[in-house]
């Protein structure tokens, strides 16, 4: 297990080079320009300097040797002072954004709470709704608890998150009084910190709309995948086995049915996790959040390669990382499956 | 707290209420919110409107505009002119003088120090200032003595008021930006987040592209001013998220620029918990002629160049058809409602500068069939278009993509289909048509379409730098990487030699004299320009929020100082 993790691991850095080099080709060949944004009152005079000021007249090959070399000798230095209080990074330039010219690094450190928080949450709050929903569901296949569900993950399928956040916003700020325990805030307070029971208590509220909004679009997925990978166990010849055994129906379902039906829906679990980190980009920007997908459109619109390049590539090391901790569960929860 | 406190506290507050509109900070909260979310907090670093905007409540220049288009002082004592001294006789020169008394932030004295240091991290040739066209032809910047600040031009300046004057050139501190002059300019991320200022609030916390958290200023030059103790500037989302937040939750007082359909902000305004507020300066939504050829069948570096001028569209005849076919008030009733308005010009304001054209604004379809009639543009084979010489009245028409701006080319292409022209649309990605990539063949500087839709306008109270564009000199081409104002590519030898009169011409009344004409020789002599709609800023505040002027000509936070809460 050892040695397939880590030959995974030497495996992925090729492959991370290349998506680098893609990603990187990708914003080069894409139209858009960092001054798009700027007023037309800017002579064009004036904005080629500012280009040139952002390093935009270098060739493309010299800009990314150095993304790759920021990214990865100058940016984990800093990370080591950061932590040790050493000088290893001092004098040397890190990515700086196009839009703020501040390093990027810690814009995302900055944005990565809020995004944990909502978007974490609930795919949390998401996946612990939709495992039970799933196993009942297909216990109790056709009855009337199994339509609700597929009724609300239909739901949850096919009503995209601008509809749904602006419906709540539309029953809750708007149509709620201010004063009523039900009045729920339709702007999400980055700078709100929790100290107390009060502050904890405003902070589930700015939390509610987000969260519930989120959450019903990963409920409905899990729900799904779990219900059917229930149905499928649930007529194999090892459950028959085990209740003429005389096994409790409680023992039957939920230690051997449930433990073989979780395998594929890990899988999906696990490969979810990046797209928390990846943010909600929608409900974000609906219930202006500002974490990390809000982050990446509006860079996307300014054409700040910088920052998209190396969210992206984030996203990418995120991506590559959960499928090999996948790979890994498999065979933690399936003794049978073994790599050596 | 206990309730013994508070209601000691509300009856302290109840005793002081008369009192509390001259105190500083007694109004507690403001929250302002812009759908488009500030990134940094230094004009010189970033031109966008959001970010110039932002930082104007903490820094200030020496002079701004109100909310009618005149200056007003700020930092200095007052207007620099040529009857009190201050500007040259020769108008090659400015003396600049500070108020008493001012201090930053942070408490230190302000100095013409810093006004000069101002000018030198601007005019750095490696720092990439995005307002180095207000330092254009400064020579030198000096410090007389500790309150002066002398201006000196390469020549005759009759417009001297652009260096230091309004949001976009504010006064920075020395002290704190001196270790980041030119390339360095990037490296100083806690002063371009945090910058030290003159200016009614100073910063707690800013998040880039997210909110900023600001405080009044304790060294502010009016001790009962700010009137808010802290305010909240938060960013992102979309208009219409802004809007409702103002005019439906109440839970923002302020929002920037609602560009929504009439109807939809209407239906906000009818929550009863804020008001909108709109007031004209000089942008407008203009479709620009191409006088140059942009058939695909030419070579590249030969299509829109002036080497092939347009088959038809540099006919006046066909151009003035155009313009006669559109009606202006139906564009504004469909695209702007209260925050628009038909106009004729190029530059509609200030009022000296505006000229009085109003022909444009009744819709003429029969009027311009017979011009084309007469012209000899006629429809011979019976297509619906018509053509002469052979050559069919066939045309691209493309803009940005953008709701209003999608409709405006619905209708437009109806009426001109009406007279006889053929239209095809298409709309770009504004990221991309107005992106400035040279090897882009959509950007709409490189103009590839017979006819082209965008607003622009020009800083400030002065046009004359904005009527500077239509020179032969600016013409994009391949030889200029397609860099150029001259969208039009329009080369006209009396049109630059009445601008180099203006260039020359102190005298306010004749400026306008002049800035009026050039104004009519590119728009209802020619109609190489075909003025749409002037559009006005268009904002919402809550009904408590009291002093609110809203300025088209500074930033609309100008006199953010001596907003109040209604009580």
């Amino acid at each position: 297990m050892l040695t397939f993790t880590f030959r995974r691991i030497l495996l992925s850095i090729p492959t991370l080079l290349f998506i680098a080099l893609v990603i990187f080709g990708l914003l080069e060949l894409s139209p858009g320009d960092p001054m798009a944004e700027m007023p037309l009152t800017i002579p064009p005079e004036v904005q080629e300097k500012m280009r040139i000021a952002l390093g935009l007249d270098l060739p493309w090959y010299v800009r990314f040797f150095l993304w790759l070399y920021q990214f990865f000798i100058v940016e984990p230095q800093v990370l080591f002072d950061h932590w040790f209080g050493t000088s290893f990074a001092e004098g040397k330039q890190r990515i700086l954004s196009f839009q703020s010219r501040s390093p990027v690094m810690d814009i995302i450190v900055e944005r990565l709470p809020q995004t944990l928080w909502v978007v974490g949450m609930s795919y949390v709050v998401g996946v612990l709704l939709a495992i039970p929903i799933g196993v009942i569901s297909a216990y109790k296949q056709y009855s009337i608890f199994d339509q609700i569900g597929t009724l609300i993950s239909m739901i949850g399928f096919s009503v995209p998150t601008f509809f749904s956040g602006v419906l709540l916003i539309g029953i809750f700020s708007v149509g709620m009084d201010p004063d009523s325990f039900f009045w729920l805030p339709s702007i999400y307070d980055t700078t709100h910190k929790v100290t107390d029971w009060a502050s904890f208590g405003f902070q589930i509220r700015q939390m509610a709309m987000p969260v519930f909004v989120l959450a019903l679009f990963n409920a409905a997925q899990v729900s799904r995948y779990m219900r059917a990978a229930m149905l499928d166990n649930l007529n194999q010849d090892y459950v028959r086995t085990a209740r003429a055994k005389g096994m409790s129906e409680r023992v039957v379902v939920l230690r051997h049915v449930l433990r073989n039906s979780m395998i594929p829906v890990i899988t999906v679990i696990a490969l979810g996790v990046p797209s928390v980190f990846g943010g909600a980009i929608i409900t974000e920007q609906v219930f202006k959040v500002n974490g990390l997908g809000q982050q990446l459109i509006t860079s996307i619109h300014a054409s700040d390669i910088p920052m998209v390049m190396t969210l992206t590539f984030i996203f990418a090391i995120l991506i590559v990382v959960f499928n090999l901790i996948a790979d890994i569960l498999y065979g933690i929860f399936d003794p049978r499956i073994r790599y050596d | 707290m206990n309730l013994r406190s508070v209601l000691l506290g509300a009856v302290a507050c109840a005793a002081f209420a008369p009192a509390a509109f001259a105190e500083r900070g007694s109004d507690g909260q403001l929250n302002i919110i812009y759908w488009q979310a500030p990134s940094i907090l230094n004009p010189y670093l970033s031109g966008g409107t959001k970010d110039v905007q932002s930082s104007s409540m903490i820094i200030e220049p020496l002079a701004r505009h109100d909310e009618t288009g005149a200056m007003v002082p700020f930092l200095a004592a007052e207007i620099p002119t040529v009857e009190n001294g201050g500007v040259s006789a020769d108008l090659t020169s400015i003396t600049w003088k500070l108020r008493e008394g001012l201090l930053w932030s942070d408490g230190t004295p302000v100095t013409s120090a810093d006004v000069v240091f101002t000018a030198q991290y601007c005019m750095d040739p490696a720092g990439g200032c995005a307002q180095l066209a207000k330092f254009e032809g400064v020579s030198t910047v000096e410090a007389v003595d500790d309150l002066t600040i002398k201006v000196t031009f390469t020549g005759p300046k009759p417009y001297p008021y652009l260096a230091f004057v309004g949001a976009q050139s504010p006064i920075i501190q020395k002290a704190q930006f001196e270790a980041c002059l030119g390339a360095a300019a990037a490296t100083c991320t806690d002063a371009n987040f945090g910058p030290i200022g003159t200016g009614p609030f100073v910063v707690t916390e800013f998040k880039t592209n997210d909110v900023i958290q600001m405080a009044a200023n304790p060294n502010y030059r009016d001790p009962a001013k700010p009137a808010f103790a802290t305010v909240t500037f938060k960013g992102g989302g979309d208009a219409e998220g802004a809007g409702r937040a103002v005019l439906e939750t109440g839970e923002f007082d302020y929002a920037w620029n609602l560009q929504l359909a009439p109807d939809v902000i209407e239906a906000m305004e009818a929550a009863g918990k804020g008001v909108r507020v709109s007031a004209f300066g000089t942008l407008v939504e203009r479709i620009e002629i191409n006088m140059t050829d942009p058939s695909s069948a030419l070579a590249e570096g030969e299509r829109s160049t002036v080497a092939h001028p347009h088959p038809f569209l540099s006919d006046p005849v066909v151009r003035s058809a155009l313009s006669m076919a559109i009606d202006r008030n139906l564009l504004v009733e469909v695209g702007y409602g209260a925050a628009g308005r038909p106009t004729c010009n190029l530059v509609p304001a200030p009022a000296i500068y505006a000229s009085d054209n109003t022909g444009c604004f009744t819709q003429d379809i029969e009027g311009a069939k017979a011009a084309l009639e007469a012209a000899g543009y006629v429809d011979s084979n019976g297509d619906g278009v018509r053509e002469k010489d052979g050559v069919e009245l066939r045309m691209l028409y493309q803009t940005s993509t953008n709701a209003v701006r999608q409709d405006f080319q619905a209708l437009i292409k109806d009426w001109w289909e009406q007279i006889g022209v053929a239209v095809e649309l298409r709309n770009i990605d504004a990221s991309v048509f107005f992106g400035g990539d040279a090897g882009s063949p959509d950007t709409f500087q490189k103009f590839y379409a017979d006819v082209e839709m965008y607003a622009n306008n020009f800083e400030g109270a002065d046009p004359e730098a904005y009527l500077a564009a239509y020179t032969c000199d600016k013409i994009p081409s391949p030889a200029t990487q397609w860099q150029g104002e001259n969208i039009n590519r329009v080369c006209d030898p009396a049109y630059e030699a009445l601008l180099a009169q203006l260039g020359t011409t102190a005298d306010l009344a004749e400026r306008g004299r002049i800035a009026r004409e050039l104004n009519d020789m590119l728009t209802v002599n020619s109609n190489i320009i075909i003025p749409l709609v002037d559009r006005g800023a268009n904002s919402a505040h809550a009904n408590s929020l009291g002093g609110v002027l809203l300025n088209t000509w500074d930033s609309e936070l100008w006199n953010v100082a001596d907003w109040y809460r209604i009580k």
